[in-house]
């Protein structure tokens, strides 16, 4: 007898049984892949919107508390940054360097790493560019040298992240604690180095570099006149979409993911998870590093003690919003440059440090609601297939 | 000056600079102690300095500042104890964020306050007003004598107290600790609320000495304190020892700035070289709590 048949003298039986026979078929696999998809996504996007509503209405109370009417400072915020040609620049040369300190936190925490060293990671990466800047030949055309310089600040900021990544695959020592105090140990040395052999006499920064300079975006367009985005822009974009064809499409790419998931099946899968460590935090360190071009080939043309302070600890907050995909950071570096930039554009009415609290609002609101949104709809998705 | 001046003021500013460090390392003792990760110290100073200076501002007395300092500290504590024991969210991205929201809320609320984006008016300190401040000085302030103590009291309540058997035990695994009883959530609560209450003392220490508030005045003690933590192997003993060294390392850079023996940056880089070198475990392993950080 088939099924339907069961079912249809059942019915005729007895109508209760419908309730109750027969059990319900399992949804067909794609159904199953299409509601598992489904809800990563929720999982993926909604803590980052519960982090927003809930800075928006910490930023309400701040201009409540200043005084000022927050539809007011908000309207003025969006009109300092995408209200106009110079503003929207800004928010794009700081999106550029927020995207590589971005890139440089996912990366690792791809890999199951923390990496909270961008700060002198990108310092390193500035300090390379700069350095190897202003002994290249001074009439050495820009097709080799910018190149050149790329890889200079890649390589300056790798070997700065290869550090805690060798520690912590050798000895087993934290990499939390060892890129915090390399922050401290490596900022100082730039600043010895700097200030005793290489500074311009007078200031911090040293001498400009002698090739390999970037045009800015304001050379294309009148439109974008005295902001301080430019081309590097495009090598810093091109990363992004390279590091998520390789995350996602290549053999390291799976590596370094199967790693961060599970560390010991990877190692059974015949995985080095050492190495693996060991590369993910210098592509980490590179790829902070890689922020440096954006001051040094595309803006002032020089290294100079400090030039991007703050850059790395906010590339925490835009790896956790951009969800440590390669392509969800930039998204999330507009967000938070926009929010900078937006800071300088309200100061006349709030101070910009509204901004700055903000900003570790969202971190905070973000690293709160990313377990309990999963534990949320778990339950309910769960509860739903039981039901 | 006779030898025996040079020398008592010489210990004199170390315990003055490691004052700050004795506090904050006590903090971050505790914290991990009971397997949370103590990343935010640096955010609990600044704010207990600037809370400290708002309260003897507008009380006049040092007093209500350094409960104030006290009080300031232990509230940006309770956010991370809400924050990584009530929603398990991650010890290290929540620790930096508190930091950063320490920096940003002491520049805004110092906006609000007292409208400068500096520093905070002249605050009442404890006695010592003497410029330079001498051996004498440093001692008219109570906060100099806590300082002194903390850690050899924590190492107390740690080894000789049921609170402090618990909490280590919270620490080394806290699966077995609720097994037979513990409040594991409450003990957690308390030790990081303590860690913030005590690392805002290190801040009141700071305001009062320095008799004002400014811009980022903890200027990465909190740091170094974790840092002396870490050196100590989480042993009050051992770790008062460390914060003692890495005092008096910066004491002698002071002294002997114009000698130009050493530059100040390398002096700078001792107490975070030490602290990599105990990682690595060149002479003796730094092992951590074994729940530091995890979240069930």
């Amino acid at each position: 007898v088939s099924a339907g048949e069961r079912v249809a003298t059942d019915v005729a039986v007895d109508p209760r049984a419908r309730v109750s026979t027969p059990p319900v078929a399992p949804p067909p696999p794609h159904e199953e892949r299409q509601r598992l998809r489904r809800l990563k996504l929720e999982e993926a996007v909604l803590p980052p919107l519960v982090a927003l509503a809930i800075a928006l209405v910490v930023g309400d109370l701040l201009i409540l508390a200043f005084g000022q009417s927050p539809a007011a400072v908000y309207r003025m915020l969006l009109e300092g940054t995408w209200g106009n040609w110079y503003g929207f620049g800004q928010v794009l040369y700081k999106a550029g360097t927020l995207t590589c300190t971005g890139l440089a936190f996912a990366i690792a925490a791809r890999a199951g790493l923390f990496n909270i060293g961008a700060e002198s990671q990108l310092a390193a990466g500035g300090f390379a560019a700069g350095a190897i800047g202003m002994l290249l030949p001074a009439g050495m055309p820009g097709p080799v040298a910018v190149p050149l310089l790329v890889l200079a600040a890649m390589a300056g900021g790798g070997a700065v992240g290869a550090v805690p990544g060798a520690l912590r695959a050798r000895f087993g020592a934290s990499e939390v604690i060892v890129t915090i105090m390399l922050n401290f140990i490596v900022l100082a040395l730039l600043n010895y180095v700097v200030a005793t052999h290489l500074a311009v006499p007078e200031t911090l920064h040293t001498p400009e570099i002698a090739a390999g300079r970037v045009a800015r975006l304001s050379d294309a367009s009148a439109l974008f006149r005295g902001s301080a985005a430019n081309f590097t822009l495009l090598f810093i974009l091109a990363a992004c979409v390279a590091l998520a064809w390789w995350l996602f499409r290549s053999r390291g790419g799976f590596e370094l993911r199967a790693v961060g998931l599970q560390p010991e099946a990877a190692e059974y899968g015949g995985v080095r998870v050492g190495r693996v460590w060991t590369r993910s935090m210098a592509l980490a360190g590179a790829l902070a590093g890689l922020g440096g071009i954006n001051y040094v080939l595309g803006y002032k043309f020089y290294y100079e003690e400090g030039f991007a302070t703050g850059s790395g600890f906010l590339g925490i907050a835009v790896g956790l919003v951009g969800r440590n995909h390669p392509l969800g950071v930039p998204l999330a570096a507009l967000l938070f440059a926009t929010l900078s930039q937006g800071g300088l554009a309200v100061n006349a009415l709030v101070p910009k440090e509204m901004v700055d609290v903000l900003q570790a609002v969202v971190i905070l609101a973000i690293v709160m609601s990313v377990p309990e949104v999963r534990r949320l709809l778990r339950a309910r998705v769960l509860g739903g297939a039981r039901a | 000056m006779s030898e025996l001046t040079i020398v008592v003021a010489f210990l004199a500013q170390v315990v003055r600079i490691g004052v700050p460090y004795f506090f904050a390392a006590a903090g971050g003792v505790l914290s991990e102690r009971v397997g949370v990760i103590a990343l935010s110290l640096e955010g609990y100073m600044l704010t207990g300095a600037f809370c400290t200076a708002l309260g003897a501002y507008y009380s006049g007395s040092p007093w209500v500042g350094m409960l104030c300092g006290l009080a300031g500290g232990a509230l940006s504590a309770l956010l991370l104890a809400i924050a990584t024991v009530r929603f398990r969210a991650d010890n290290v991205v929540a620790g930096i964020a508190i930091n950063l929201l320490a920096i940003g809320a002491t520049r805004f609320f110092l906006r609000l306050a007292f409208d400068s984006t500096s520093n905070s008016p002249r605050v009442p300190g404890f006695g010592g007003d003497a410029p330079g401040g001498g051996a004498l000085a440093t001692l008219a302030s109570p906060l100099v004598w806590m300082g002194v103590v903390a850690l050899p009291i924590l190492a107390l309540v740690l080894y000789r107290t049921p609170f402090g058997l618990r909490a280590r035990a919270v620490g080394e695994h806290p699966q077995a600790a609720a097994t037979l009883g513990v409040p594991v959530q409450r003990i957690r609560y308390l030790g990081v609320l303590a860690s913030g209450a005590l690392a805002g003392l290190a801040g009141a220490y700071l305001a009062t000495d320095q008799h004002q508030f400014t811009d980022g005045m903890t200027a990465g003690r909190g740091f170094i304190a974790l840092a002396a933590v870490i050196f100590g192997r989480w042993d009050p003993k051992r770790v008062l020892l460390a914060c003692v060294l890495f005092a008096a390392a910066e004491t002698l850079q002071i002294r002997l700035q114009g000698l130009n023996l050493v530059p100040s940056q390398f002096v700078e880089m001792i107490p975070y070289v030490l602290t990599i070198v105990a990682l690595v475990g060149v002479v003796g392993r730094s092992v951590p709590p074994a729940s530091l950080g995890k979240v069930e």
